[in-house]
């Protein structure tokens, strides 16, 4: 979109946001100002030493990942409607949404797209399958380097056998839907309560 | 196996049945005996001293015959009569079981209260006086403690605390709104609806208040009793229980509020303004004192390494500590001994051996158990015993007002509550949560505890609650169950929690945390990232022994699911051969890349020249021996050293060791160009060495 040097949101864009990721007023207004506290080098876009500089980010174990799902493919910048969009996967589920409009793309807060993304961030290859060297990888970061790969290894190896039903060793996105107690998805939303109105 | 029991079950029932019929008939008839004993001794124990002085001088003159069998029961009386209590209960329990189908229809509560509506009927029927057993002080600090305890010890956490803003304004609002409703509005029909002569005209409004007070509150021994027979879903679950709980700190304080305010006869506002402070007191100090006394268990846990014996002591100490504490001081006890069974659970259970959990487990269950019998039972007896007066009015306009107050107090609550809620309570719900609203003991026994020179409508009062109770247990308590059936409410999942769900959860809370530091957001995550880092950090390194400070929560919970594990395979006889996760067939996976095509069932396994399988045959047996022969000799101060224990955690080693021994062997083999054929001869035998000695370890 080219850097836009402006600070200032104006109106159209965001109604735009509003239509595409269903924040309301207020909050994408809040979410702008964030943006651009974050922007360092005010060029309208964000890079990935930006993200890295939020402190808790850094001793988060997945923080990498996390960064890396703002970006799209190949890309190293960020804008704010990239940014926006990311984020709208982490609103409540609306059930009413669905009604008012059917033909219209699902709205990147639904279930399914939560699950997709959350299951992206195991996935680093995008091949749509959870292999077990990707499983090793998320769960060594969780638990951190104390542990001893064969005991990792064993878990890695209990989850699959837990979760794969078509036996291919594997966790594919529907496999991942049934295993993962998809109740749990309702924590998959961040309950932005935001001050200005 | 079940086939062939299914013929014996029915008529083993039968005459099981028959012999807890016999059994309890004996009983109440022993009951009525000892009953009729005591009466007779009680007059005489002031001549007692003067006889065994006469006895004496007497049997120094006269030589009075030996007596062979003699009859002294005032020894003896008070434990025998507890213990007789307690039988009948168990029996109880035993009997209701026992017979078909009666379980499925009527809650085991009503069964309990009926019981001793009959045991009462039947000592009043005899003439003798029913003795007043649901005595305040009994009730409190005797037959309450062990359900709190069981109750807090296994409180699930995560429901409870994603919940906790929901369940706080239903325990603490909604007990004051019913309160207020009840009191009030009974307070208005007294003064209306009666004439000005009546015995209800003279209540005040204070003593009005103090009774809504005790009635409105939900009680946990009740809800648990009933919720446990209907497995409804879990947030249902938390969010009824929850509020019983939690609403103690409320009844704490507007109980003594109003009290205090009837004796003094007036209110201000500084007093009420007061009564509010006390409040906050009240429920943070007896979460504070609980606290404390999980911090001291946990703490005193780590060092129990040697004494394994009393370690479900100190458990079982401190939390009664924790609520005798907070009892002193006028503070919650229930909350106290809820924070403290929680707190200490986490650290307590990575510093315990096996056994001791196991301990912990059961006699909490049991005792949880015994009580509740009981309480239920007692309430019966006390109906038959207790002073009543019946007046229809208040009864019945208390009945209608309780259940009125709840339904409003629910849903209007619940349209609050929605607007903040992620996961929305629905109608059904709310009906459940409305209907799960039993009363029970506590408030029987809070009104016993009034005092007559105050409340000259004591009784009144007592009959209003025990009809209310009685109300709530039979009518609401029966029909719960088919009314769940008919709305189809969710009911509880029976599937355990797997490997699947924690490594989700677990990766779910980091990457919303994650996501809420990008918007600079300090919400419910953040919050809890901080608080499991300071647990990490400080806490656990303070108050876990040895190197489990350092585990991760994933490893323990992998940890836990491999020994239950390893425990179902030893308990049905080690013949069934363990799922996959077994060293031989992981290690093959890790070392071939297998071929997609190739179903799950086979795997392909190099096979071993017999010199090799030799080899591995003897390390294992050594190795594994080895365990067998650390057995100590047993004195009463230290268990049998764990053999079952210590061997598990030698399994994970053995495990570990296995693997490298298999891989070693099998790189030799593969440069040394064996074929591969496939072969599950060596697996079972494979399998089938460890669970072989580990049955023989455990004796």
């Amino acid at each position: 979109m080219g850097s836009r040097a402006s600070r200032l949101l104006r109106e159209e864009e965001i109604e735009e946001i509003k239509k595409e990721t269903g924040f309301s007023h207020s909050q994408i207004t809040r979410l702008y100002s964030r943006f651009t506290s974050l922007d360092k080098g005010e060029n309208g876009t964000l890079s990935r030493e930006d993200f890295q500089r939020i402190p808790e980010l850094a001793i988060n174990p997945l923080g990498d990942r996390i960064i890396n799902a703002f970006f799209p493919e190949g890309e190293d910048q960020v804008n704010f409607r990239g940014f926006m969009r990311t984020l709208a996967h982490f609103r409540p589920i609306e059930d009413n949404e669905k009604n008012k409009n059917p033909s219209a793309t699902e709205p990147l807060n639904s279930r399914t797209n939560k699950l997709l993304f959350a299951f992206r961030l195991y996935d680093l290859d995008r091949d749509d399958k959870i292999s077990r060297d990707e499983l090793l990888q998320v769960l060594r970061m969780m638990v951190g380097v104390n542990i001893s790969d064969e005991q990792l290894g064993s878990i890695a190896d209990r989850t699959i056998q837990e979760a794969d039903t078509n036996g291919d060793s594997c966790i594919s996105f529907n496999e991942f839907i049934k295993a993962s107690f998809v109740v749990n998805i309702h924590i998959c939303t961040v309950v932005l309560v935001l001050v200005n109105i | 196996m079940p086939s062939r029991t299914v013929s014996h079950g029915s008529s083993g029932r039968l005459r099981g049945l028959f012999l807890v019929m016999v059994l309890v008939f004996l009983e109440s008839s022993v009951f009525t005996l000892a009953f009729a004993s005591s009466d007779q001794h009680s007059p005489t124990t002031a001549h007692s001293d003067g006889h065994k002085a006469t006895d004496h001088g007497s049997h120094n003159n006269t030589g009075k015959a030996f007596p062979v069998l003699d009859l002294n029961y005032e020894n003896v009386r008070v434990p025998f009569e507890i213990s007789l209590w307690v039988l009948l209960a168990s029996l109880m329990k035993l009997g209701f079981h026992l017979v078909p189908h009666l379980s499925n229809i009527v809650p085991e509560s009503c069964l309990l209260i009926v019981v001793g509506l009959l045991v009462g009927g039947i000592i009043r029927g005899t003439g003798e006086t029913v003795p007043p057993v649901l005595d305040s002080k009994l009730f409190f600090y005797i037959l309450l403690p062990p359900i709190i305890l069981d109750a807090g010890y296994f409180l699930p956490i995560r429901p409870f605390m994603e919940n906790l803003g929901t369940i706080l304004i239903f325990a603490v609002v909604g007990t004051l709104w019913n309160a207020f409703f009840v009191g009030g509005l009974l307070y208005g029909v007294c003064q209306i609806g009666t004439e000005s002569s009546s015995i209800l005209s003279r209540i005040g409004l204070l003593q009005c208040l103090l009774f809504g007070s005790i009635i409105s509150a939900v009680d946990p021994v009740a809800v648990l009793a009933v919720f446990e027979e209907i497995h409804i879903n879990e947030l249902l679950h938390i969010l009824v229980f929850g509020e019983s709980l939690l609403n103690d700190a409320v009844t704490v304080v507007l109980y003594h509020l109003f009290e205090e305010f009837s004796g003094i006869g007036t209110v201000t506002l500084v007093k009420g303004f007061l009564g509010v402070i006390s409040f906050f007191v009240v429920a943070l100090g007896g979460v504070l004192v609980g606290v404390l006394y999980g911090i001291l268990a946990a703490f005193t846990s780590r060092f129990t390494s040697h004494t394994r014996v009393i370690e479900p002591l100190f458990v079982f100490l401190y939390s009664y500590m924790a609520y005798l504490s907070a009892e002193i001081f006028h503070l919650s006890g229930i909350m106290a001994l809820i924070a403290c069974g929680a707190v200490m659970r986490p650290y307590v259970e990575a510093n315990i051996s096996h056994k001791s959990h196991t301990t912990i487990k059961y006699f909490l269950k049991m005792w949880s158990s015994v009580s509740e019998t009981l309480i239920f039972i007692f309430l019966g007896v006390a109906t038959v015993a207790g002073p009543h007066d019946w007046n229809w009015t208040f009864v019945t306009v208390t009945v209608i007002l309780c259940l009125v107050a709840r339904v409003i107090g629910v849903v209007g609550l619940t349209f609050i509550i929605n607007k903040f809620r992620i996961v929305k309570l629905t109608t059904k719900d709310q009906f459940i949560i409305a209907y799960g609203g039993l009363r029970g003991a506590i408030a029987f026994s809070l009104g016993f505890l009034l005092e007559k020179d105050h409340f000259p409508e004591r009784e009144i009062f007592l009959t209003a609650i025990i009809t209310v109770i009685f109300f709530t247990v039979f009518v609401q308590g029966m029909t719960i169950k088919p009314l769940v059936e008919l709305l189809a409410v969710k009911k509880k999942q029976e599937a355990k929690r797997s490997i699947n769900e924690e490594i989700h959860t677990q990766f779910l809370d980091h990457l919303l945390t994650g996501i809420e530091d990008i918007c600079g957001h300090y919400g419910h995550h953040h919050w809890k990232d901080k608080l499991n880092r300071f647990n990490k950090k400080y806490v656990k390194k303070c108050l876990i022994a040895g190197e489990r400070s350092k585990e991760p929560q994933l490893i323990a919970f992998y940890h836990k699911m491999e020994m239950k594990q390893a425990i179902q395979l030893v308990e049905s006889g080690g013949g069934i051969k363990l799922p996959s996760a077994m060293p031989s067939t992981v290690s093959m996976q890790n070392i071939q890349p297998r071929p997609p095509t190739k179903p799950a069932a086979e795997r392909a396994i190099p096979q071993l020249s017999k010199t090799k399988e030799e080899e591995i045959r003897k390390i294992l047996r050594t190795n594994l021996q080895r365990t067998r022969q650390r057995l100590r000799s047993y004195n009463r101060h230290t268990l049998v050293a764990d053999p079952y224990e210590d061997g598990l955690s030698d399994l994970f080693l053995k495990k570990q060791k296995m693997f490298q021994i298999e891989k070693k062997v099998i790189f030799r083999m593969n440069h040394s160009g064996i074929k591969k054929a496939p072969n599950s001869r060596d697996e079972p035998v494979l399998c089938l060495h460890i669970p072989d000695n580990l049955a023989n370890n455990q004796f």
